[in-house]
């Protein structure tokens, strides 16, 4: 069977005054239907990145796009603009981190909600409306149709990231970019936004990426991860495993330094000394080389391909932790 | 009984807001801290924690006279000081510093490192310009950065860095306490932690005491002997850091406890959450009674309608204390 999204080799560059940046530099993996994958990695690691170049929107100039993307059996990367247009929000939506930034302020909710209708859908404004409220009441908003008539300004931030996600799921999509959602919220209304979430993919069977750099976020919600460095993958596998017997020296240090409620805390937390490299002026080795503890000679020099390592679904960047992968490449 | 370094009594900061009436007077306030105590000794440390608009920051920076105080008491080693005029407070300003969330906002880009640092030593009179130049570089030291970018701007450095710089400034006058307004909450987790390690570190070298501000419970636990949970502009809960998270005596701590996501697949799936209904409501018409009623998930165990008639006062039992009315 085919999987619903398959990635190959998706690079973004920026060509700037500094030179070239390589945002997201060769980045392969599938989605089947109804499963989360989360994507993690620090700030500036290339996994908002990655997520806006699945759908085209990286603006051009500065940014240069290449690799391959199959969505439901389509190419989309060889897709024109209005075909491109007819994808977004329809077959794929979008959650942006910002829920106040990424609503027009402008535009009643209603306005917003019914013109997604009126474009993909072709309803009429009066049906388009009464659709709309009840997506408002799927989201657990109370009163939708006193939210319609309201501006974003006058909503609070769990409230306009509810209407985020009814809108991302008009369409009843079959995939979601869910960039950071929750991270501008409090954790008791976090807690609220994953729950509906999860509730919706059930319902939908809608796929979903998980954009964020909160290791709890993915260990409660996605049933795949895959962690970015430096614009490029170094693991990836069932979340169980990621957490459980990490191999990549990044995710280990990663997992590490993260606090946890139930840590020890007679002793330090561990943390990665240095800090992430400059993606205009990257080190010909493996990116994580300069912070990493299990560093080898050979680090310094060819950069490592992400290889199957172990299991058919686990992946990882790193051939000093995983010598036996690196070993069936090679033969 | 020896005094505590800082004592604060019963604080509240309510800010005028919206149109005034004909007689100049504000029609509304909004009661960012309404009514806020605790104290922390010498080389103690307490984590005020609480989600963004319960007035966490207001608090932070009312206690260091930046917003002058509505009512209430902030005593500095029996030292009132919600009434020192400016004068008055410079020895103060001194011995309590603060550290601020955002390192990019923090520092001013067009001053060197240096001149950052030696801005607070001039300022206290702490010695001629070349020992204050030989203390720069040993602050600099101190907080982990290499003494030779002494002559850099902010710009050149990661926002890790930039922490770092604050903290460095923060540490130049020798202070007692150090105010921390979520140190850590714009950088990212490697580098989070290795701020958290320096500031607890740096709290054995010199002995001091912090009052840390966060909304990441598991920050304020590896930072914090004691924590105070506050909501709605007042203290729903205080308690020794073990006891708190052992053992959450408010229904807003359960919530809040509940609610953080553990990074680990196993306990993320069979834990149960609390997951509360809701938003929190404006500090500009509060609910009455208590704060928390409206979201509680226990208000039925009390009862009557006690919760939404009558504000719970702070009881202390022991260690510990809290606002609820729940036996």
């Amino acid at each position: 069977m085919m999987p619903l999204l398959s990635v190959k080799d998706l690079a973004v560059r920026f060509e700037t005054h500094d030179g070239v940046v390589r945002a997201v530099d060769g980045v392969s993996f599938e989605m089947e239907e109804g499963e989360t994958l989360g994507l993690v990695g620090e700030s500036g690691s290339g996994k908002s990145v990655t997520n806006l170049a699945l759908l085209g929107l990286i603006p051009s100039p500065p940014g240069v796009m290449s690799g391959v993307v199959h969505f439901d059996g389509q190419e989309i990367t060889k897709l024109s603009e209005p075909d491109l247009r007819k994808i977004r929000g329809n077959r794929i939506a979008m959650i942006f981190q910002d829920p106040m930034t990424s609503l027009n302020p402008l535009l009643t909710i209603g306005r917003q909600l019914t013109e997604v209708l009126e474009l993909h859908k072709g309803m009429k404004y009066a049906q388009a409306l009464r659709q709309s409220a009840a997506a408002l009441g799927e989201v657990g908003l109370a009163e939708p149709e006193k939210r319609l008539a309201q501006y974003p300004h006058e909503l609070s931030g769990g409230m306009r990231q509810r209407v985020m996600i009814a809108m991302g799921l008009l369409c009843e999509p079959r995939l979601l970019l869910a960039d950071e959602p929750t991270t501008a919220l409090d954790v008791t209304i976090q807690a609220q936004i994953l729950e509906l979430m999860a509730e919706v993919q059930k319902q939908h069977g809608t796929a979903i990426i998980l954009v964020t750099h909160d290791l709890g976020v993915v260990a409660g919600s996605a049933d795949r991860v895959a962690v970015m460095y430096a614009g490029r993958i170094v693991e990836e596998g069932p979340t169980q495993d990621i957490f459980n017997s990490p191999v990549h020296p990044y995710t280990k240090g990663l997992l590490s330094s993260v606090p946890r409620l139930d840590s020890d805390t007679s002793c330090e937390l561990s943390s990665i000394p240095g800090s992430p490299p400059d993606l205009a002026e990257m080190p010909p080795g493996c990116a994580f080389a300069p912070r990493c503890p299990e560093v080898q000679p050979e680090c310094l020099l060819t950069q490592p391909d992400l290889l199957s390592s172990g299991s058919p679904q686990s992946r990882n960047a790193c051939p000093i932790a995983s010598p036996r992968a690196s070993r069936e490449a090679s033969s | 009984m020896s005094q505590p370094l800082l004592k604060v009594q019963d604080l509240t900061k309510h800010f005028p807001v919206g149109p005034r009436t004909i007689f100049g007077k504000p029609e509304q306030f909004l009661r960012a801290v309404d009514g806020v105590s605790f104290q922390i000794e010498k080389g103690g440390s307490l984590g005020l924690v609480g989600e963004s608009g319960c007035g966490k920051s207001t608090c932070a920076r009312t206690i260091v006279g930046l917003h002058p105080a509505t009512s209430g008491s902030v005593r500095y080693e029996g030292v009132e000081l919600t009434s020192l005029s400016r004068r008055e407070w410079l020895p103060y300003r001194r011995k309590i510093q603060m550290i601020f969330q955002d390192p990019y906002a923090s520092l001013d880009p067009r001053q060197t490192v240096a001149q950052i640092l030696n801005e607070p030593l001039k300022l206290f009179g702490l010695g001629r310009p070349r020992e204050r130049r030989l203390r720069v570089l040993a602050l600099l030291e101190a907080v982990g950065l290499n003494p030779r970018h002494v002559q850099r701007y902010p710009h050149e450095f990661s926002g890790g860095q930039r922490q770092r710089i604050g903290i460095a400034r923060a540490l130049a006058g020798e202070p007692d306490l150090i105010v921390c307004d979520e140190p850590v909450s714009a950088l990212d987790v490697s580098i989070q932690a290795q701020i958290v390690n320096l500031l607890s570190e740096l709290r054995e070298r010199f002995d001091l005491a912090y009052l840390f501000i966060a909304h990441d419970l598991a920050v304020v636990r590896h930072l914090c002997e004691r924590i105070a949970v506050m909501y709605l502009g007042r203290l729903v809960e205080e308690a020794p850091r073990d006891e708190l998270f052992k053992n959450p005596a408010h229904p807003y701590t359960k919530a809040l406890l509940s609610a953080v996501p553990y990074p680990d697949p196993e306990v993320e799936r069979t834990r149960e959450r609390i997951v509360l209904g809701g938003d929190v409501p404006s500090p500009l018409t509060p609910p009455s009674g208590c704060p928390f009623h409206p979201r509680c998930h226990q208000v039925g165990d009390v009862s009557g309608d006690r919760c939404s008639r009558e504000v719970p006062a702070l009881v202390h039992e022991g260690q510990r204390s809290r606002a609820c009315h729940l036996d």
